[in-house]
């Protein structure tokens, strides 16, 4: 009966935990299938966690919190774009001062809040039914907030989105081939914003889900690495939505177990869990990367200048 | 038509589709086209003729959008217009067929052809526009299969998919940007079979090229271009390759090359069943083996991706051989690197001149000494000796007669002739006793090439064996003393270049093994 409760809250907290990357992952997918690498992840999730907590502790509203979580990271992923896209400023570069101006501002806005506990935070759903089911339930419907299954409808969307419609062959190309889709009179500057932006609104979410749902109080730095994660799962998903789902509920897992490891390491060790597994990530991601369709998109990080040789 | 004034000059003339009157257009530096005057009727194919950088592709970009004139009016059917996108010039049936494919390689040739484009369902584009490209293909045959993904398709095929893409989008002009540069002569052929057929269906058709002699078998009227100006516009039925070449380049051209009886020296380069593999793992090479001494031209014939690349890169020391040896000047430098063997005065003219040749963003003199700068006399311990430098590039730069507005432009901004140069300046100085040129004249106008070959020649007598891998047949058999054909990673046959018909090199071309052959 122990193992059974150990792989319920296992499975569990991999869920929980694996939502925000998940969202997080499900953005950078979209930014980067248009040709633009947002290194600002971790900026825009701890801005959006700050704005959550802080929105919702003050109106009193999770949802409008999550909004506004959404609506800053779209608003940093738009500076972003506009570094990257128009002004044609290296992707690398502007994607780390982004982040590290999100951890910056976070942290000053937020002294204040410091510590504190949120009132009200994003309800976990209740299933009256499914959530007896023996073990299943307890596992997947047991503690879990809208986004959760939200962030596996959204992944299932996005590939639809991005493999059967006329405008993922669109982002598709200009992330591939941008000359290619200005010839046909795409207009690939607004693609991108658009990918951009949407990533930031996603990122955005996913932050904000660390300080209202998964643990509903404000802490400076509260993201602790996640956003790199997210940069290191874009590449292990293949830049697929659909692997991006059992990639970050994966990485979720692996996460809570090192949690556990709490007894026996020392807390620095954990600290450095997240960074280690983006280093294996990418070392497995490379290891596998003969097979073709683990293939980065051709013109990722490339700015676009129109009859360029 | 709709009643536009048309005061045509002859009474026969048809209405014009597309004209462009008094187009000027300015680079830094360049006067790209200098008030340029260019139309085409229904049902003609009209070529624009001109050495490379004498503003063809210009003016094209210019009716296609992607530039805009500083001057001059465009009238499309009657009408004068603004075209600031590619996306208005698809709107007014102007379709453009760039020289480089604007295609995105991992995706199938229907989501190439769904892109962008107006009418296709929001879901499942690929497969709505599949049934279109069949009824397409059928009509003017194109035949190409809509699933498939682009980077598996030949040139040829890939082509095919531009075009269709063109035609799909209602292209009433379309614009081929040197087409068969990429094509094997059976595929030109087929290429000019569906232009014909497009000629029939009204469509106009404007042809740019530098080779004189598809321009007279596919064209209707000529209009050459010489530096960013309109020479003039010629009937192709009136006119000959010799006019051509005089309006084209400014003066008369020779088109046979003098070349001095072959006087074979030493073994310079001996290859022995060499075995190599390719990018993708598989053995491209299979035991080719075979020798060339100074004061002779090897050509290696042979479609592409027969092993030809791999050839040049295992002789340069860019790529390893698995088995058989090298012997430059009979030392064996098999699997050694490029910088050994270039010290020991093996030359190398690459395939791809932009990629390979040169580094576009460093100046033309630091090109110029890339191989050489880390000795002296261009540099002493650690730094570099600009004067050395500068010298040497002035010469070099006035020998091989390299057009740049200074020795410090960045490469990347010369023409493909003047970079050609560039590149063979540099291989060239310091009498190499093996020179390994890649398809050193592919893409370049009738100047250059005659410059290029010319060049080859002086090495030769000057007592280089020299090896040229070329796909241009009539190259390999002008300039060559011995051909070699290769066919799926083995020579089928070295012939004496006097001895051999186009017949026979096809035939084995195509995997025939020549009788008696020495593998």
């Amino acid at each position: 009966m122990d193992v059974a409760n150990w792989l319920i809250s296992t499975v569990s907290r991999a869920l929980a935990f694996g939502v925000p990357l998940l969202w997080g992952t499900l953005g950078e997918i979209y930014a980067e299938r248009a040709g633009v690498v947002n290194l600002g992840v971790e900026g825009m999730m701890i801005l959006g966690a700050f704005l959550a907590f802080s929105v919702t502790q003050s109106t009193g509203h999770p949802g409008f919190g999550l909004l506004c979580a959404a609506l800053v990271g779209g608003i940093a992923a738009l500076f972003h774009a506009f570094l990257t896209v128009t002004l044609r400023a290296n992707q690398y570069v502007s994607g780390l001062a982004l982040s590290m101006f999100g951890l910056g501002l976070a942290g000053l806005l937020g002294r204040g809040w410091e510590g504190k506990p949120l009132g009200n935070p994003l309800p976990s759903l209740s299933f009256p039914g499914l959530s007896q089911v023996p073990v299943l339930g307890p596992m997947l419907f047991q503690d879990q907030t809208i986004l959760t299954y939200l962030g596996i409808v959204l992944a299932v969307l996005l590939w639809l989105l991005l493999f059967r419609t006329r405008w993922g062959v669109a982002i598709r190309s200009v992330g591939e081939n941008p000359a290619t889709a200005d010839a046909l009179g795409i207009n690939v500057a607004l693609v991108r914003y658009l990918c951009v932006i949407f990533g930031g609104l996603l990122a955005g979410i996913g932050g904000g889900y660390l300080s209202v749902a998964y643990r509903p109080s404000w802490t400076e730095g509260m993201t602790a690495g996640m956003g790199w994660i997210v940069i290191a799962l874009t590449i292990f998903a293949a830049w697929d939505p659909l692997q991006a789902i059992w990639g970050a509920f994966f990485f979720g897992a692996l996460y809570h177990l090192s949690y556990r490891l709490q007894a026996f390491l020392a807390p620095e060790l954990l600290k450095l869990m997240p960074y280690l597994f983006a280093i294996v990530v990418l070392a497995i991601s490379g290891l596998g990367g003969r097979r073709r369709r683990g293939r980065a998109p051709g013109a990722l990080g490339l700015p676009y200048v129109r009859g360029e040789r | 038509m709709v009643g536009s004034a048309q005061k045509g000059p002859a009474p026969t003339a048809r209405p014009t589709l597309v004209s462009l009157r008094h187009i000027t257009k300015r680079f830094p530096g360049v006067l790209a086209n200098d008030q340029v005057d260019f139309e085409v009727r229904p049902g003609e194919v009209h070529a624009l003729l001109g050495e490379n950088g004498a503003g063809k592709t210009t003016l094209m970009n210019i009716l296609y959008g992607l530039y805009r004139p500083d001057a001059g009016e465009i009238w499309v059917k009657g009408k004068k217009v603004e075209i600031r996108s590619p996306r208005d010039a698809i709107t007014l049936g102007v379709g453009m067929v760039h020289q480089h494919f604007k295609l995105v390689l991992p995706h199938t040739v229907a989501e190439n052809v769904a892109l962008g484009l107006k009418g296709t369902p929001f879901f499942a584009p690929a497969r709505a526009v599949a049934q279109r490209i069949r009824e397409l293909s059928e009509r003017y045959g194109l035949p190409v299969d809509p699933e498939r993904r682009v980077w598996e398709l030949s040139a040829g095929e890939q082509q095919r998919v531009e075009i269709l893409k063109a035609l799909i989008r209602g292209a009433e002009v379309l614009i081929l940007d040197e087409p068969t540069s990429v094509l094997t002569p059976q595929e030109a052929q087929e290429l000019f079979k569906v232009l014909l057929r497009m000629k029939e269906e009204g469509h106009g058709i404007i042809f740019i090229s530098h080779k004189l002699d598809e321009v007279l078998s596919v064209a209707d009227r000529i209009t050459v271009m010489r530096r960013g100006k309109v020479v003039g516009t010629v009937s192709a039925r009136e006119t000959s390759k010799e006019e051509l070449a005089r309006m084209m380049v400014g003066r008369e051209v020779v088109f046979r090359l003098t070349k001095a009886a072959c006087k074979p020296g030493e073994e310079a380069l001996l290859v022995q069943d060499l075995y190599a593999r390719n990018d993708r793992g598989l053995l491209a090479l299979k035991g080719v083996s075979f020798g060339i001494c100074r004061g002779e031209i090897l050509g290696i014939a042979g479609i592409a991706g027969n092993g030809q690349r791999e050839l040049v890169e295992v002789l340069t020391g860019l790529r390893r051989a698995e088995r058989g040896k090298v012997l430059l000047l009979g030392r064996d430098v098999t699997n050694r690197s490029p910088r050994f063997l270039s010290d020991l005065g093996c030359a190398h003219v690459p395939e791809e001149r932009i990629r390979m040749g040169i580094v576009p963003g460093l100046s033309v003199e630091e090109n110029l000494i890339l191989k050489k700068h880390h000795r002296p006399p261009f540099c002493r311990w650690l730094f570099l000796e600009p004067r050395a430098i500068r010298a040497f590039a002035q010469r070099a730069v006035e020998e091989y007669a390299i057009m740049t507005p200074s020795l410090r432009t960045p490469a990347k901004l010369l023409s493909g002739g003047n970079i050609q140069r560039l590149i063979l300046a540099r291989e060239l100085s310091g009498r190499p006793a093996v020179v390994v040129a890649a398809h050193p004249t592919y893409g370049l106008d009738v100047g250059a090439t005659e410059q290029i070959r010319q060049l080859l020649l002086r090495q030769r007598e000057e007592g280089a064996a020299v090896l040229l891998v070329s796909e241009d047949l009539e190259e390999i058999m002008e300039l060559s003393d011995r051909i070699a054909v290769m066919f799926r990673g083995e020579i089928m046959g070295i012939v004496p270049a006097g001895e051999a018909t186009l017949e026979e090199l096809g035939l084995m071309m195509a995997g025939e093994k020549r009788v008696g052959a020495k593998g």
